[in-house]
């Protein structure tokens, strides 16, 4: 099992953050390397078990089932079921903890999966820089930093 | 009803430097100004749980509490008060950390449960909060900034000022030639700017690069001018002595490489951009760092991106006795390669072979092609000779091969043709290893590997040659005489 993890802090406070990446149909809205989604079957975004749908901005097809949602936590955990990045028993989480000083949030997403070998590397820095990172980076430019 | 009290905050210092002070259930006296003395009752050791720590505050309350946890995974700590004078009743706090990838810093979590006598719940909610937890954050943190948890390092390095200039001993150059051009000089290095780390170099790497900088091949690189002369080097390893605004994870006294595009780096003091500073693991001493660095990560981009070199792969490096050299002989042997090496003495003859040359040619005038064409020819060259080996290299390549073009000691390669290369069908590069660590996470990335190989064995520790700092002009006098063997290393 491959594990990634990426975390960062946001200067905002857990709530709002929570607020911008809670909808699981929400990605083109805040990540910058999301073009498009929708959920299939017209469910609701919040239903535990829901797939969405979207594309990547390099044009690549990605479905994903929500497995679990917090707002007490603030936590989102879902699986991918179809994609073109070669992983396997791909699952994923995105969770926010509260920093009381200064009323920032920490920000963790984390995954593990299977892949072929010697691809590790690849997708080790694909996932934690190009997907995890950089949805964090961005954050960070639409709250401000710190 | 049970009181919970729960702060956080963001440290900024790699995880592993704040637990290995949290993990001590003994610490507190050293850092919580609110502890006026810790102490483990019995013999238990101070990270076996179980073991009961007695407390005497400075207000003069006195409290026992045991440990009921420790997780060194999970960076977790679990204690309960077993007696105190302060009406805390029922009290069970749990201490965990996490790391900010995003800036090596680490996020402190620290909540409790408790019950208080009636009436007395604020009270005693905040004298945890704010009295226990809050002032633990700052003390901590000032704590670590001291250098308080380093002993005599840190307490050296917070004898210099931050944001003061720091006197510092330098090469200049003033004006390019041959090695006595190399001077060393009384100077200041300036505190460091945003986005910048000051080092206290202790080891220097010298690299052929230097000499072509020295002679004035690559002026852009390092320009010369009146009044401004230029220092070379490109790597160093030693100490963090202060940082500048926005940098996180690096505090004074923890131990780091530096390498990076502009020269510099023969000097005792500077500082740099923090996108060129690696930590250096316990086990690889600062001379070895500055000796392997750049020529470890050079073999690593060669090895595994410019040309992947595989079990059968025949591959011939020029200069096997030397520093590159000898790292790629090993590392590639342990691929499964079959390395062909050049040197020029059969004494590096000796020394290539022990670090996993197959087969060694000893040529003083660049001649080995029939000899590697006897072996079938190379699929791959790394070639630091230039352009008086242009056509022997050319000849000792085989069909598909691959000219890899790291150096150019004879002088610069005449121009090669397209047309040149389709005869063998081959391809040529002519890469800069500083490319392939252009982004900090690439080069942290690229550097435990080099430090993973050489802790298993695939590269051997390397050899040595040390001079003064102030003795530059005689290493790269060694340099250029072909007389040494391995990495050379300055000392500062």
């Amino acid at each position: 099992m491959i594990r990634v993890y990426v975390s960062s802090v946001i200067d905002a406070s857990a709530d709002t953050v929570w607020a911008r990446i809670r909808d699981f149909n929400g990605l083109p809205l805040w990540h910058p390397a999301i073009a498009d989604s929708r959920i299939e079957n017209q469910e609701p975004a919040d239903r535990v078990g829901c797939i969405r749908h979207f594309h990547t901005r390099d044009g690549g097809m990605i479905r994903e089932r929500l497995l679990a949602l917090s707002d007490y936590d603030y936590a989102c955990t879902y699986e991918i079921l179809e994609s073109p990045m070669g992983v396997a028993q791909y699952v994923a989480t995105l969770k926010l903890t509260p920093i009381t000083d200064g009323g920032r949030t920490f920000a963790e997403w984390s995954a593990e999966f299977e892949c072929a070998e010697g691809r590790e590397g690849e997708l080790t820095e694909g996932i934690g820089g190009g997907v995890f990172q950089a949805g964090f980076d961005a954050l960070k430019r639409h709250f401000g930093r710190r | 009803m049970l009181q919970r009290v729960v702060r956080s905050t963001v440290i900024d210092a790699p995880i592993d430097r704040v637990w290995a002070v949290i993990r001590d259930f003994n610490s507190h006296d050293r850092w919580h100004e609110v502890v006026e003395r810790s102490r483990i009752e019995g013999t238990d050791r101070s990270d076996q749980v179980g073991c009961v720590r007695a407390f005497t505050l400075k207000d003069g309350h006195f409290i026992r509490e045991q440990l009921i946890a420790l997780d060194e995974r999970e960076h977790r700590s679990t204690y309960c008060i077993v007696e105190a004078t302060v009406p805390l009743r029922r009290y069970v706090a749990t201490v965990t950390l996490k790391p900010v990838t995003d800036g090596n810093r680490t996020f402190w979590h620290w909540e409790s449960t408790f019950a208080t006598p009636p009436g007395q719940e604020r009270e005693l909610r905040e004298m945890v909060a704010a009295g226990v937890y809050e002032a633990g954050f700052e003390n901590l943190r000032r704590f670590l900034q001291r250098g308080g948890d380093h002993g005599a390092a840190g307490a050296a390095a917070g004898s210099f000022p931050a944001a003061l200039p720091v006197p510092c001993r330098r090469i200049c150059v003033r004006a390019y030639g041959e090695p006595a051009v190399l001077v060393p000089e009384n100077g200041e290095a300036p505190p460091p700017g945003p986005g910048e780390v000051r080092l206290r170099q202790r080891a220097i790497g010298v690299n052929y690069l230097d000499v072509y900088l020295r002679r004035g091949r690559m002026p852009a690189m390092m320009p010369v001018e009146a009044g401004r002369p230029g220092t070379p080097g490109m790597e160093a390893a030693g100490t963090v002595l202060d940082v500048g605004e926005g940098v996180h994870g690096l505090l004074p006294g923890d131990r780091v490489a530096a390498i990076g595009p502009v020269p510099g780096a023969y000097a005792s003091v500077r500082s740099v951009p923090v996108a060129w500073v690696l930590p250096l693991p316990p086990e690889v001493d600062d001379d070895v760092a500055a000796a392997l660095l750049l020529k470890g990560l050079t073999a690593d981009c060669l090895l595994h991106d410019l040309a992947p070199v595989r079990a059968g792969t025949r591959l011939l490096v020029h200069a096997a006795a030397g520093g590159v050299g000898l790292v790629l002989c090993a590392w590639a042997s342990s691929l499964g390669a079959t390395v062909i090496g050049t040197v020029s003495s059969e004494e590096k003859a000796r020394l290539a072979r022990a670090h996993g040359c197959e087969h060694v040619i000893v040529t003083r005038d660049h001649r080995f092609a029939d000899a590697v064409q006897r072996l079938g020819g190379a699929d791959v060259i790394v070639d630091g000779l230039g352009d008086a080996a242009r056509d022997e290299n050319f000849a000792a390549l085989a069909r598909r091969g691959h000219w890899i073009s790291l150096g150019q000691a004879t002088g610069p390669l005449a121009a090669l043709s397209p047309d040149q290369l389709v005869a063998k069908s081959a391809t040529f590069s002519r890469p800069v290893v500083f490319d392939y660590v252009a982004s900090r996470p690439e080069l942290l990335r690229r550097a435990a590997r080099v430090w993973s190989a050489l802790a298993d064995g695939r590269i051997r520790r390397p050899v040595i040659e040390r001079h003064a700092l102030d003795a530059a002009a005689e290493a790269h006098a060694r340099l250029e005489s072909r007389a040494t063997t391995g990495s050379l290393v300055l000392l500062a």
